[in-house]
């Protein structure tokens, strides 16, 4: 039962962590809970599907398919973070005035809800799908099948936990620090599963490593403890990284904070113009 | 316009060279069943591009993996696909079946 506790904890720890900061992004945001839900159905759905079509994925693209879906996967996740990185730094002011005034959840329109139902299905689809593959096969192939049923629950309900856990954490941030907290978790995260991107498209040959190990930190900390898993999550790190990872990693960063920050001062811009209007008239 | 057509044609060599290269690297193959690996030591070459070639002969899924370097292939019974690893500097790489934490592993040995 253990080892297969585990193995889904560990392929379910990175779908709640993304779900987690998912949900602590778009605080304040009525309906979220529903489109959050959605998402994560959505993504389970996507997984067992994808899991059916494993051996067809798998031999596609000359043995690429498997990689090649997972970094369009990644990068897709990216474009959403970035989209909602970049409409919450041009509200982010207002929304945390109103959740003031008006004490209870804001309608903020359909844009970040769709972009944070992408997120969700995305990162539950990857994840989910070697989840439902393990435990699909492990199931046709014989094993004690109750221990395997049980094992799978203990996991995924530990995964869930330390999801729970970290969206706890964020919320302990004051509220008037709490937007620009996230966006930078959220930047992070994005950087990170860039790189991860790009380690897929090493992996299968079709990116160069440019670089094959800039540096070695494992021996101060390994990604495969329990606390470099997690800062490889949240924040992309690596204790061997590849020249074309970090270079991902730094170009991400780098766009999604300009785009930021240009949005943000022609929000703020347009908010003076208003105000000079408004004491004109 | 030549400028344009020079652009086009490196890039038409370069998405060739990557989509045939991988067939043409030194290949190893690593046979994984239910947790076990064959073989359970490699020797492979330092300082270049190669492939290891993995079957999945077991009955049960696998995942061949080592985290540091970011290799992870799922792997359905019966199923057979392939890693391209970098540029190895002298050294011992372990990977492991994720799936089968109790199982063994495949050390491979760069030099």
């Amino acid at each position: 039962m253990l080892g297969s506790a585990i193995v889904v904890f560990r392929e379910t720890l990175e779908a709640a962590l993304i779900v987690a900061i998912v949900m602590g992004a778009s605080r304040g945001v009525a309906e979220r809970g529903r489109w959050v839900g959605g998402g994560i159905a959505l993504g389970v759905a996507g997984a067992v599907v994808v899991a059916l079509f494993a051996g067809a994925l798998a031999n596609a693209f000359e043995g690429r398919g498997q990689d090649l879906f997972n970094a369009a996967v990644l990068l897709a996740a990216v474009a959403m973070l970035a989209w909602h990185n970049v409409w919450m730094s041009s509200h982010a002011r207002t929304h945390v005035a109103q959740m003031h005034d008006l004490g209870h959840d804001v309608r903020v329109g359909l844009k970040p809800l769709s972009a944070m139902l992408a997120v969700t299905a995305l990162a539950v689809l990857r994840e989910g799908a070697e989840t439902v593959l393990f435990l699909y096969g492990m199931w046709a192939g014989g094993g004690a099948r109750t221990e395997l049923a049980l094992g799978g629950v203990a996991g995924l309900a530990a995964g869930a936990l330390v999801g729970v856990l970290l969206y706890f954490g964020l919320l302990r941030i004051p509220l008037r620090h709490f937007f620009t907290a996230t966006g930078l978790i959220v930047l992070l995260l994005a950087a990170g599963l860039a790189a991860g991107a790009a380690g897929y498209l090493t992996q299968a040959g079709a990116l160069p490593a440019i670089s094959e190990q800039v540096w070695d930190s494992s021996g101060l900390l390994s990604v495969d403890s329990f606390p470099g898993r997690i800062l490889h999550i949240l924040v992309g790190y690596r204790d061997r990284p590849t020249g074309i990872e970090l270079i991902f990693y730094v170009v991400t960063f780098a766009t999604i904070a300009a785009l930021m920050r240009i949005i943000r001062a022609r929000a703020v811009r347009v908010a003076r113009l208003e105000a000079k209007a408004a004491s004109a008239a | 316009m030549s400028l344009l057509r020079r652009a086009l044609a490196v890039l038409a060599m370069t998405t060739f060279a990557l989509t045939t290269s991988a067939q043409d690297l030194p290949t190893f193959e690593i046979a994984m069943k239910d947790g076990r690996f064959s073989p359970e030591r490699l020797e492979v070459p330092t300082g270049k591009r190669l492939k290891l070639v993995l079957k999945n002969e077991g009955r049960t899924p696998a995942e061949f993996e080592n985290l540091s370097m970011r290799v992870e292939k799922v792997l359905a019974p019966g199923v057979t696909s392939f890693v391209v690893l970098h540029n190895l500097r002298p050294g011992e790489y372990r990977f492991v079946d994720e799936f089968h934490p109790q199982g063994g592993s495949v050390t491979l040995i760069a030099k």
